[in-house]
């Protein structure tokens, strides 16, 4: 491996760094996510290091729990998707025939109307809990996964060995699995990047228009709409949320930028 | 006694390798290399892949690809050493003393433009005449090439000309400006053997009528002994030997250069007839679909430990009988017979010894094997598919494979990447004998390869047929090839069989017409052959 350049080392750094506040809230929080602990929206001090929120609670706190709650529903999504997306995907690519027209018109279907409306719609419609947003926000993107991985897979399946494993007989899985997925990796590594920010994105915006996590849980898309309000009178509470939505984005887009041009290194292209 | 016209000293080449892990690597492509060109005279360059000669070939404009740097000798044309032009020296150099014929002419024009257009955009580029003084020459130079309709032909898009004719367009376009040299790189390599004659021929005529220098790089010696007054052979970067074209092939002083000679050289017994393992009977086929058969009524027949060849041009359907007999296109009429059994002709309903008994080789090495495995998964995983076989008892199978292609210990835990092209074939070879076949479709296994290496293939290829009786089916379309190795001969036109049967047989008078063109059209080590050739083809074509 080339030596790693310093923007994707930041990036690296930045994302590891939320990562494990997320996964260490518990113990690294002054105060818990409820806690009452000083007066509306008090300054930044000594014992509320951001300051307090619109009912006095301490902001580090809350943010810190925020990380949890967004990198965990985020992440949980993003696999989801991954997982059902690119399986099916392969498996469009590889049957072809009737079974591709029936998958890639779905998506094409579900894809037709705006992610942010349909999502609206069901979450209306059903009770929100953590697991409904996973299950409503994995599958929805899993429509863009889908995408990728059958124009990558259908690339692959053109080629002579896998033509060859089919003369030897190898069955579908084996395709799919060890023929197929090695090759279509680097791809699909750097596209969980970008679908992993667009989850964090997706949940802090359904979150800000009150359809997402809960109260008294609350994400970081959460934490801007209780403190918006305060903006008007100049209290920056609903910025630091806002902020760390956007280090955590640029962090792992730094790393997603230098897994995509470390494949298209392998193909001859940028980055020699 | 003509001027010197490029006059090339000394020349060195490097470049700059990133080799995966490890730091930056200098490289010498080109080392020392002295030669020049008269004007009206035509260098030959020849070489394998990696001799650098496409490097040097673009030196003669101060050109170097992607990181190439020239940086030491003199590369002097027409007296000035134009290593030392700078850029816009070298804008008003290209395109009007030195122009470029490349080997691909279908990437090399602009789809979306008439080729008048792009043949004379050299000539008001550099504004050396009218565009109706350009167009007039452009037009006798498509005569002189024999592109049909010289008059019209430039009003046609690159796509609505055959390959044969676009690559004589790129040599009119680079002619257009009435350069002092022209560089030829490989202009005849991806052509038909039937339309590389004529492209030959045409550059010949061309480069004798406009008196034009020219430099020929190519891989084929037979070719370049056809047109170059002089040939360089390059290895490694380095000159092996420099001289005139006779002397170079009646009279090779460097071993290397022999062993280009008389590369070809294998002698191959015909084998006595027997009872097929394989018969195709009467198949027709089309893809899903079409309303059009890609094969018509093939019949044929391989005898076991025998190999069949199946000769024929781009789009004859050699490869569509393979993929015909593999269940990859089922026929829609007619049989396969397998060892006196039938086949399905869909390959999910065969059976996993149908498909063990019948292999697989394919042209291009690099994409048959999956760039993620290594050589040891690559070749174990049919003995594991097959036999069943794990663990130690597999890797000393996978051992045993390695050493019947001559590779030796430590490939196994290669990428195919780190091998060169020569062994990845031999590797997919291993690979299909892991099977333990009894016959194996060789789809033009060595046509990607260089001769040298090629011929090593072959040599392999009859030796394992020696040894474990395998048979061959050997789609190619080079004539040598199938002279040194089969016992029987299918020539295939049009998806149709025209001529079949017994080597001897197939190769000797009297030929069909199709067979004489294929036959006649291979060139032969000698100069003055293409001329015999073109004469013998004008007096039958006066006779009818």
């Amino acid at each position: 491996m080339r030596r790693i350049p310093i923007s994707a080392l930041i990036g690296l750094l930045v994302t590891g760094a939320f990562f494990a506040v997320a996964l260490t809230a518990q113990w690294i929080a002054p105060y818990s996510m409820e806690e009452a602990s000083g007066g509306v929206w008090e300054p930044i001090s000594a014992a509320h290091w951001l300051g307090t929120d619109n009912i006095g609670r301490d902001l580090l706190s809350r943010m810190i729990f925020g990380a949890q709650v967004t990198i965990f529903i985020a992440t949980a999504a993003t696999i989801l998707s991954f997982a059902t997306g690119s399986v099916l995907g392969f498996l469009a690519a590889t049957a072809g025939g009737w079974l591709d027209q029936v998958l890639s018109r779905l998506v094409d279907l579900i894809m037709a109307v705006p992610t942010l409306i349909l999502s609206l719609v069901i979450l209306t419609a059903v009770d929100v809990t953590n697991l409904t947003l996973i299950l409503v926000m994995g599958f929805l993107d899993a429509t863009r996964v889908f995408r990728l991985s059958r124009a990558v897979a259908v690339d692959i399946t053109v080629m002579d060995y896998v033509e060859a494993a089919r003369l030897r007989g190898e069955g579908r899985s084996w395709i799919i699995f060890r023929e197929i997925l090695p090759n279509a990796l680097s791809p699909l590594v750097a596209e969980l990047g970008l679908r992993f920010i667009f989850a964090v994105l997706f949940i802090s915006t359904l979150s800000f228009l009150g359809l997402g996590v809960q109260p008294p849980l609350a994400d970081w898309g959460g934490l801007v709409k209780e403190n918006s309000a305060g903006l008007v009178y100049g209290v920056p509470a609903a910025l630091a949320p806002a902020f760390a939505i956007a280090l955590l984005a640029i962090g792992v887009n730094l790393v997603a930028d230098w897994v995509l041009s470390r494949t298209t290194s392998l193909k001859g292209g940028r980055g020699g | 006694m003509a001027e010197t016209l490029l006059d090339i000293r000394n020349l060195r080449i490097e470049a700059t390798a990133y080799p995966p892990g490890e730091p930056p690597r200098n490289l010498v492509l080109v080392d020392n290399v002295s030669v020049s060109v008269k004007k009206g005279r035509v260098l030959g360059l020849i070489g394998e892949s990696g001799a650098g000669k496409s490097t040097i070939g673009l030196s003669a404009m101060a050109y170097g690809r992607g990181g190439v740097r020239l940086t030491g000798g003199e590369v002097r044309l027409n007296g000035r050493d134009i290593r030392l032009a700078d850029a816009a020296g070298l804008r008003a150099l290209r395109g009007r003393e030195v122009t470029y014929v490349a080997q691909s002419a279908a990437a090399a024009f602009n789809p979306a433009k008439r080729l008048m257009e792009q043949v004379v955009e050299t000539c008001l580029h550099h504004r050396l005449m009218s565009r109706a003084e350009a167009e007039t020459r452009a037009v006798w130079l498509f005569g002189k090439l024999g592109l049909p309709n010289p008059e019209t032909f430039g009003n046609r898009y690159p796509h609505q000309v055959s390959g044969g004719q676009l690559q004589r367009a790129m040599t009119a376009m680079a002619l257009c400006p009435k350069p002092d040299l022209v560089i030829f790189d490989e202009p005849t390599t991806a052509l038909d053997v039937t339309t590389q004659i004529d492209v030959l021929a045409a550059i010949k005529e061309a480069i004798r009528d406009t008196g034009v220098a020219a430099l020929y790089i190519t891989h084929d010696l037979a070719v370049v002994a056809q047109v170059a007054d002089d040939i360089l052979v390059l290895r490694g970067g380095k000159t092996v030997e420099y001289g005139a074209t006779g002397q170079i092939i009646s009279d090779p002083r460097a071993a290397y250069t022999r062993a280009l000679v008389s590369v070809r050289s294998i002698e191959h017994q015909e084998k006595p007839d027997a009872r097929p393992i394989l018969s195709v009977d009467h198949v027709t086929a089309r893809y899903p679909g079409t309303h059009f058969d890609v094969l018509k009524d093939v019949t044929v027949d391989v005898a076991p430990g025998q190999t069949l060849a199946i000769v024929g041009e781009s789009g004859s359907g050699k490869s569509t009988l393979a993929r015909a007999i593999t269940g990859l296109l089922p026929a829609t009429q007619g049989r396969i017979r397998f060892d006196g059994r039938e086949l399905s002709p869909d390959l999910a309903s065969r059976t996993r010894d149908d498909l063990r008994e019948l292999q697989m080789i394919y042209q291009m090495a690099d994409v048959a094997m999956n760039p993620r495995q290594t050589v040891g998964t690559i070749i174990g995983r049919p003995l594991e598919f097959y036999f069943g076989l794990k663990g130690e008892a597999r890797d000393r199978r996978v051992q045993e494979l390695l050493d019947q292609i001559e590779m030796g210990a430590g490939f196994a835990k290669r990428f195919p990447a780190e091998l060169s092209g020569g062994q990845k074939q031999r590797v997919c070879i291993a690979r299909a004998l892991a099977a333990k076949p009894r016959l194996i479709i060789c789809d033009e296994v060595t046509s990607a390869l260089d001769p040298l290496v090629a011929d090593g293939i072959l040599k392999l290829l009859l030796a394992l047929q020696a040894r474990e009786g395998v048979a061959y089916l050997f789609i190619t379309h080079d004539l040598a090839t199938v002279k040194a190795i089969a016992d029987k001969i299918a020539v295939m036109l049009k998806g149709a069989v025209v001529r079949y049967g017994r080597k001897s047989d197939v190769l000797s008078p009297p030929f069909d017409d199709y067979t004489d063109l294929l036959l006649s059209s291979v060139p032969e080590m000698k100069p003055g052959w293409l001329e015999q050739v073109l004469k013998h083809r004008r007096m039958e074509s006066a006779g009818n």
